[in-house]
């Protein structure tokens, strides 16, 4: 059994190495899809655009839960007119950029695990290498740069709409008065502590999320098994990841040690 | 400088290659030579690491020891610049062809020139048509890999292959899985693009009648070693048993029919 974990915990840290340098690659690639802004165009279309709708529904509904569950409680202590506030704050500070991460991995993660994955099994990749086209620069590093490009606009769209769903609910539906929802928000959050933090967690999500689907996709076994595990553990392992990191980061953001 | 001498003849010559899967050896003292302009053939049952040689030819495998020269240079000592470099003169024809499945037919000719060059969409255009016609595909340039049989496939491959206009190609397995007519249209094609382009050509294949039409020289691999090798007439006459039990297909021979087992009556008893 001991020989069992040992061996489990080497290659977890193999893995990691293989993905650390991979990642070192994919970085240099940069050069290249900024000498082709065309590729990295076509894959923030199908990796972002493509998700904008799933974002944009998810954050409706979940900026309306949020007036309707935060009217219930702020109504008990007669303090109706900071639902803006309430809303506002937990949607750009956690729920924006961690549900939408969430979303992303499981909408566009998965997906390119899966392109990538299925172009390594019918030796596509191989192909290119052997065409002298190198398929981390072709292949992996635009997608990996629109994962990052995207994931802060989508968590954007998504606290905005959020915020509009909770205005809807509280201030359409239950009676919050719509100056104090709005002036109240505005008084507030704080542009850097809040707005600025929201959208570093973003972008170091998108990082991370873009990183392992791209990394799974390349280290799949090329068979149509471990294509589907690959994709698998690229959404486990986002979501994981995704819910790690926002620990850290709003200790590190808000926490006061 | 010995060496190079020798060579001079060979576009591609490998010296005492020994490559290991785990604790097997694919190859163990292997030396070929492929003479430039003609069709060198390496033959060989399945699982000999006929592809794995095609690999390391083209540097995407390296080597435990031993060394490939390609026109002169060593495969493994380049950095991956030159090594980029020499592969835009070498073109490999998979056995899937490798299409992008995301491009079509003519898009996927393109590829390598877009890639590489900084021709005029004009100049694309008539080259990615010429290579067609080479193929014998201009009128399907607007389908998609999805709606290729398998031998169009790859014939659209093979012309994606020529397309930097490259000093060898290399094939894994062009006939497998071919009907007869689709399989005369591709001998034909490795014949003609050899001859009318000058090119050095590497075909890999266990099809035993129509690799003897085209090639010029055949290597017998088995067990990691080069069993026969000579012109198609001579090794049908060899007197070795591995050389003729693999080209008249006898089922059993120094090659066994049965896979590396315990005693068979033992096995059921036990």
């Amino acid at each position: 059994m001991f020989q069992r974990l040992g061996e489990a915990t080497l290659n977890s840290f193999e893995k990691l190495g293989r993905g650390s340098c991979f990642l070192w690659f994919t970085l240099g690639g940069i050069f290249d899809v900024a000498a082709r802004p065309g590729l990295l165009i076509a894959q923030i279309y199908s990796v972002g655009v493509l998700t904008v709708m799933l974002i944009t529904v998810s954050g409706m509904f979940v900026g309306m839960v949020l007036g309707l569950q935060g009217y219930t409680i702020l109504s008990d202590f007669g303090a109706e007119e900071t639902l803006g506030v309430m809303v506002a704050a937990s949607l750009v500070r956690e729920l924006g950029p961690v549900v939408s991460a969430l979303l992303f991995a499981g909408r566009a993660g998965s997906a390119l695990t899966a392109e990538i994955g299925l172009m390594k099994a019918t030796e596509q990749l191989s192909g290119m290498e052997m065409m002298a086209v190198d398929p981390v620069k072709r292949i992996v590093a635009p997608r990996f740069f629109a994962g990052v490009v995207s994931m802060p606009l989508l968590a954007a769209i998504f606290s905005t709409v959020g915020i509009l769903g909770g205005h809807l609910v509280g201030v359409g539906m239950l009676g919050v008065d719509d100056g104090a929802f709005w002036s109240q928000m505005q008084a507030t959050l704080d542009y850097r502590d809040d707005i600025l933090n929201g959208v570093v967690k973003s972008l170091v999500f998108g990082f991370v999320i873009s990183w392992i689907a791209v990394f799974e996709g390349y280290d799949s076994l090329p068979t149509s098994e471990g294509v589907s595990r690959a994709t698998t553990r690229t959404v486990v392992h986002s979501a994981f990841a995704v819910l790690v990191l926002d620990f850290l980061l709003t200790a590190l953001m808000f926490g006061d040690f | 400088m010995d060496e190079a001498e020798s060579g001079a003849g060979c576009l591609v010559t490998v010296r005492d290659l020994v490559f290991r899967r785990g604790d097997r050896k694919i190859f163990d003292g292997v030396n070929l030579d492929f003479p430039r302009g003609k069709i060198t053939a390496i033959m060989g049952p399945s699982g000999t690491g006929k592809t794995t040689l095609l690999r390391l030819i083209g540097g995407q495998l390296r080597p435990d020891s031993g060394e490939i020269l390609v026109d002169g240079q060593n495969v493994h000592a380049l950095g991956n610049r030159d090594l980029y470099g020499l592969r835009k003169r070498m073109g490999m024809l998979f056995q899937s062809g490798a299409l992008l499945t995301d491009l079509n037919v003519f898009e996927n000719v393109a590829f390598p020139m877009r890639e590489h060059t900084r021709l005029p969409e004009s100049m694309i255009r008539i080259l990615v048509l010429m290579k067609l016609q080479a193929v014998g595909l201009r009128g399907a340039r607007n389908l998609m890999p999805a709606e290729l049989s398998g031998g169009m496939a790859r014939r659209v491959a093979l012309a994606r292959a020529i397309a930097l206009d490259p000093m060898m190609i290399m094939y894994d397995e062009p006939f497998s899985g071919q009907d007869p007519i689709s399989m005369g249209v591709l001998v034909k094609l490795i014949h003609e693009l050899n001859d009318s382009l000058g090119l050095t050509s590497i075909v890999v294949s266990h099809d035993v009648h129509e690799t003897n039409t085209i090639a010029d020289k055949i290597y017998i691999l088995s067990e990691g070693k080069v069993v026969g090798e000579g012109t198609p007439g001579s090794l049908t006459r060899s007197t070795s048993e591995r050389v003729q039990q693999f080209m008249t297909g006898a089922p059993d021979g120094p090659e066994h029919f049965h896979y590396e087992a315990p005693d068979y009556s033992e096995d059921l008893l036990i």
